[in-house]
C-alpha cells in the first residue's frame, strides 16, 4: 500500500497544539509527541454517505429549522470546490456546517450569549459535494460573539465545516472566516495557525460577480484535503 | 517531473459547540432525530455486539464533557467499509458510549483488530487519532506493529480496551486521558 498512501500532514500549516494565547489548548493538549504510523488500509477506507439521508433543505439553513419562516439576518450563498492536494475534485464529500445566528448566539444548550435566538434558525446543514467537487449552501451571515478567553476576546464571524473525504486519512474539521472581517487579525483561535498565508486559506472571499442582486451576498471558499500520493505510472506527464 | 501539491486547507477546532452540526439532538435541536449515530453497527451485523464506553480527561484530571468522538472500523469479518458512529461525553457524567460488533482482523494486514477513534473537543485545534484494541486479543496484540511501535508496555496500555460484562452485555471500557500521568498515545497518520 506504500505507493498509495497519502500525503503526510504538515503538523506546521496547520495549527500548533498548545498555544497559551487561546487558553482551552493548555490542558487538553498531548505532552508527548504523536506517535507517526504507517496508514493503514482502516484510514484509507471511509464511510459513504449518499444523497438519500439527505433532507432536501439541509444546504439551506434560512429555511431549515422548519417553521416555515425565514431566518434573520444577511442573507449570503457559499460555494466553492473540494479537491485534493494534486487537485483533482473530491466528488461526493459530505459537508457538514454549523454556526451562530445573526445575533452571534448558537442554538445550544450551552450557550447562554445575551444575543436573543432566532425561533426560525437552527445553524446546521449538510451538502454532499457534486461529481466537480463543488459544493453550495444558503445561509445567514453569523455574528462575531465574545468568549470567555483573556477576560473576554471576540471570535470573527465565522462557520464551522467538517469534511468526509474519499479515506478517514482526509477527516478534517476547520473553520472559515468572511473577507475583510478587522476581527480575524485579533482572533487568538485564528491566531493558532503560524502562517499568514494558511490563515489567508480559511477566509471566504467576496464573489460579487455571482450576488443574487437584491437577496443575498455570495463567498467563495474552496477547501483542499490530503491529496493520495500518485503511483509511479500515473507520474508520466500525460497520466498526470 | 515536479508535482507541487496543494496546501492542506488547515484545521481549526471544533469548538463548544460541535454537536449542533455533527449530533444535533445533543445540542437540543429537535432535527434529524431518526439519526442514532452512536450506534455504529446495524442491528443486523453479523459478530459480536458490544459497547464501547469510557472518558475523556484533561491534564487537570477533570472531565471533558464538550467531546464528540468518531469511531472507525472494519467490521467482524475485517471487511472494508466497514461501521462508523460518532458519539457525544455526556455534559453530566463525561461518558461516551458506542454500540457496535467486535472488529476483525484486516485480511492482508499485520494489525490486530482495533477501532479507530477521533477526538474532537474545544482547544483541539486539531482532532487527536487514537486506537482501542481489544484486552481478550492477547496474541494479536502482542503481534501487532503499531503496539509494538509504542513500545512501553504502560503506554501501549492506554491503547487496550478493558473488557467485562455488564447486565449481560459486553463492555470494553476505553478512558482517554489528553494529558500527563496515563497520557493516552495518539497518532500522526
Amino acid at each position: 500500500m506504500s505507493n498509495t498512501e497519502y500525503y503526510r500532514r504538515d503538523r506546521k500549516w496547520h495549527p500548533a497544539p498548545i498555544v497559551p494565547n487561546y487558553k482551552s489548548t493548555v490542558l487538553r493538549n498531548p505532552q508527548r509527541p504523536l506517535l507517526s504510523l504507517p496508514q493503514s488500509a482502516v484510514d484509507m477506507a471511509s464511510p459513504v454517505f449518499g444523497q438519500a439521508k439527505l433532507d432536501p433543505l439541509d444546504h439551506d439553513l434560512i429555511l431549515n429549522y422548519g417553521t416555515g419562516a425565514e431566518a434573520v439576518g444577511e442573507r449570503i450563498v457559499v460555494h466553492g470546490r473540494v479537491l485534493d492536494q494534486n487537485a483533482r475534485p473530491v466528488p461526493g464529500a459530505l459537508i457538514e456546517i454549523w454556526q451562530a445566528n445573526a445575533g452571534g448566539r448558537y442554538r445550544h444548550v450551552r450557550d447562554g450569549y445575551l444575543a436573543a435566538i432566532d425561533p426560525n434558525f437552527g445553524g446546521c446543514g449538510r451538502v454532499l459535494t457534486d461529481a466537480e467537487g463543488k459544493y453550495a449552501f444558503r445561509t445567514i451571515k453569523p455574528g462575531p460573539y465574545p468568549f470567555r478567553n483573556n477576560g473576554s476576546d471576540w471570535r470573527p464571524a465565522h462557520i464551522h465545516i467538517s469534511i468526509f473525504g474519499a479515506a478517514f486519512a482526509q477527516r478534517l474539521i476547520t473553520q472559515f472566516y468572511f473577507e475583510g472581517d478587522p476581527l480575524i487579525a485579533k482572533c487568538p483561535i485564528v491566531n493558532t495557525i503560524a502562517d499568514a498565508a494558511a490563515i489567508d486559506m480559511l477566509v471566504a472571499k467576496l464573489d460579487l460577480e455571482n450576488q443574487g442582486p437584491y437577496d443575498h451576498l455570495t463567498y467563495r471558499f474552496d477547501i483542499v484535503l490530503r491529496g493520495r500520493r500518485s503511483t509511479f505510472f500515473e507520474n508520466r506527464p500525460e497520466g498526470n | 517531473m515536479t508535482i507541487e501539491p496543494l496546501n492542506e486547507t488547515p484545521s481549526q477546532t471544533a469548538g463548544p459547540y460541535v454537536h449542533i452540526g455533527t449530533l444535533p439532538s445533543v445540542a437540543g435541536l429537535n432535527v434529524r432525530t431518526q439519526e442514532k449515530l452512536d450506534v455504529a453497527a446495524p442491528a443486523n451485523a453479523a459478530g459480536e455486539r458490544i459497547f464501547i464506553e469510557g472518558t475523556v480527561r484533561d491534564g487537570a484530571g477533570s472531565l471533558v464533557v464538550d467531546a464528540v468522538l468518531e469511531l472507525w472500523q472494519a467490521d467482524s469479518k475485517g471487511k472494508l467499509p466497514g461501521f462508523w458512529g460518532r458519539a457525544a461525553t455526556d455534559f453530566k457524567t463525561g461518558l461516551y458510549r458506542f454500540e457496535t460488533v467486535k472488529p476483525g482482523k484486516v485480511a492482508g494486514a499485520p494489525d490486530a483488530p482495533f477501532v479507530t477513534l477521533l477526538l474532537f473537543a474545544r482547544g483541539l485545534n486539531i482532532h487527536l487519532h487514537t486506537r482501542m484494541y481489544f484486552a481478550d486479543e492477547k496474541d494479536a496484540n502482542a503481534a501487532d506493529p503499531t503496539l509494538k511501535a509504542v513500545g512501553d508496555p504502560a503506554l501501549a496500555a492506554t491503547l487496550i480496551g478493558a473488557r467485562s460484562t455488564e447486565s449481560g452485555k459486553t463492555v470494553y471500557r476505553f478512558d482517554i486521558v489528553l494529558q500527563g500521568d496515563g497520557e493516552t498515545v495518539f497518532f500522526d497518520i
